[in-house]
């Protein structure tokens, strides 16, 4: 059986009195994406950030390729951190910086890369997100349509191996969204990144992940393909895809 | 039972209010420690130092010039009128040159950057936090504190001590204004006893203490900035004002209380 890229095994995280992950088990693979669906404010973006090290868990272990994270040298750590790239759900754009600085940043840090090298992958990224022409604006002028474009732009500029997108079409028009998901689509395809992807638009999301993780009360109440999501016959789940309120269904009987 | 609970509980709330400061002293320490190695780790941030000895040193200039010569004014006037009691007034110069390079430049300077860098500092740094750009930083694998802290910190050692110098020599022009061209004292005597009293030592001692400062500034305003989040009486923007106050007074104090110390050691 292949061994999971990334695997939470019973993850807990509390915020002061406030339980947000109680026991979450979950297995994300290699050149796959997985969309992490869940009502908003259930911990999706908490659940994210556990992987990528902003957060570390109260109890249970995340393990990269079968090894605890928890259990790796400091230069273990930053060779796995180097392997990933994160689109923040609130852009985290640097406001003092210019659209082309914010995409060039992870590069221009790296130290090794020529000059010339880096302006031609940051505007070849800029194009295919058609955000040319406001190279030179600052984030604070642009629209939050554009701003999420330009976050995608910074996160996918460095080529990662495996991309965590918090919400990055939320905000968009229908034309843009589309783009935007196709683009990960294809760039999936082409690189073979491994995604992880937060996201309510379903069912847009069915169509570019391979698997769905849902998020509910602290756990993961479901794990599997698209296909057996929407052929679930848990109600939790079905009520979720279909936007349906449980208290109106529980209401409905009774009003005929 | 109830008596030694309220005893226990009591101890313990003095035991974390004593605790509690020594913690941040520690946190500071260690934040400034990881800050000045990352001066030097390599590839050096050049590009970013000069930028921000440009916004510290340069920008500074014109407030430090101003506050210098209306300083070194009101010491020509004071200490006009207190030597020309004991017939003294050709010390004028001495005592103003000894004032400024000893104790009023590199404080005066400090504060005055304090006021218009370190505040800035702070809120910039304490926004990049709430704004989730300082985990954009860390997601990118890149070192927050090398990339926001080290170069304010360089820049700050850089030009605190030349502030410093801008600062004194207007004060002695300052002084010269209100002691010889408004109050008569002769300009060549005024510059003899400058020449005459002021030895390497007091320039030297003003520089190192102008060094402290900057390391204290720079470290204070930016702790505060970075650490914002996790103020407990304030959050989001709230959380960003209270930030640079807290920079703000806590580096003012800090300088004082640092001058004091040095004072007694370069005497």
């Amino acid at each position: 059986m292949t061994v999971p890229l990334i695997e939470f095994n019973q993850v807990f995280k509390h915020f002061g009195d406030n339980a947000v992950l109680k026991g979450v088990d979950l297995s994300i693979y290699q050149g796959q994406v997985t969309a992490i669906i869940g009502k908003s404010g259930i911990g999706k973006s908490v659940l994210l950030k556990h992987i990528i090290g902003l957060l570390e868990p109260d109890a249970g272990e995340i393990l990269f390729q079968g090894k605890a994270i928890s259990t790796m040298t400091a230069a273990e750590r930053k060779a796995v951190k180097m392997k990933f790239s994160y689109m923040f759900q609130g852009t985290a754009l640097f406001d003092s910086m210019s659209v082309y600085e914010n995409v060039a940043l992870p590069l221009k840090e790296k130290g090794r890369i020529p000059f010339r090298e880096i302006e031609s992958r940051v505007r070849d990224k800029l194009a295919q997100l058609d955000l040319v022409g406001i190279e030179d604006k600052y984030p604070s002028q642009l629209s939050g349509g554009m701003k999420k474009r330009v976050a995608m732009a910074r996160a996918l500029v460095t080529d990662p191996e495996i991309v965590l997108f918090d919400e990055p079409t939320t905000g968009l028009d229908p034309i843009r969204k589309n783009a935007a998901h196709a683009m990960i689509a294809e760039y999936q395809k082409t690189f073979g990144f491994t995604g992880v992807m937060v996201s309510h638009e379903i069912p847009d999301v069915f169509y570019i992940s391979q698997r769905i993780a849902m998020l509910d009360q602290g756990r993961i109440v479901f794990q599997g393909s698209c296909e057996e999501i929407q052929n679930s016959t848990e109600p939790v789940i079905r009520q979720f895809i279909r936007g349906q309120n449980p208290e109106s269904i529980k209401a409905a009987p009774s009003e005929r | 039972m109830a008596q030694s609970i309220t005893i226990t509980n009591m101890l313990a709330g003095l035991g974390r209010m004593a605790i509690s400061p020594v913690q941040e002293l520690g946190r500071v320490a260690i934040f400034f420690f990881r800050g000045a190695i990352h001066l030097f780790s390599l590839p050096l941030q050049a590009d970013k130092i000069i930028d921000q000895v440009y916004f510290i040193g340069m920008k500074s200039v014109f407030v430090i010039c101003l506050t210098g010569a209306f300083t070194g004014m009101v010491l020509g006037l004071q200490g006009y009128y207190t030597l020309v009691k004991f017939g003294s007034e050709g010390l004028l110069g001495a005592a103003v040159a000894l004032s400024l390079i000893r104790e009023m430049g590199p404080v005066l300077a400090a504060i005055m950057v304090v006021a218009r860098a370190g505040s800035a500092m702070a809120a910039e740094i304490g926004i990049m936090r709430i704004s989730e750009q300082i985990d954009a930083l860390e997601t990118m694998d890149i070192n927050p504190v090398r990339f926001l802290f080290s170069p304010r910190l360089g820049a700050a050692l850089i030009s605190f001590p030349f502030l410093t110098a801008i600062f004194d020599v207007v004060g002695i022009i300052g002084g010269y204004v209100t002691g010889s061209l408004l109050l008569g004292i002769n300009s060549g005597l005024y510059f003899s006893r400058v020449e005459s009293s002021v030895l390497m030592e007091d320039i030297n001692g003003g520089f190192a203490k102008s060094f402290c400062f900057a390391a204290i500034v720079a470290t204070i305003c930016c702790f505060q900035g970075y650490t914002t989040h996790l103020r407990k009486e304030g959050f989001g923007a709230k959380g960003v004002s209270l930030s640079t106050t807290s920079a703000v007074v806590l580096s003012c104090v800090m300088i004082l209380v640092a001058d004091y110390v040095l004072t007694s050691f370069l005497l």
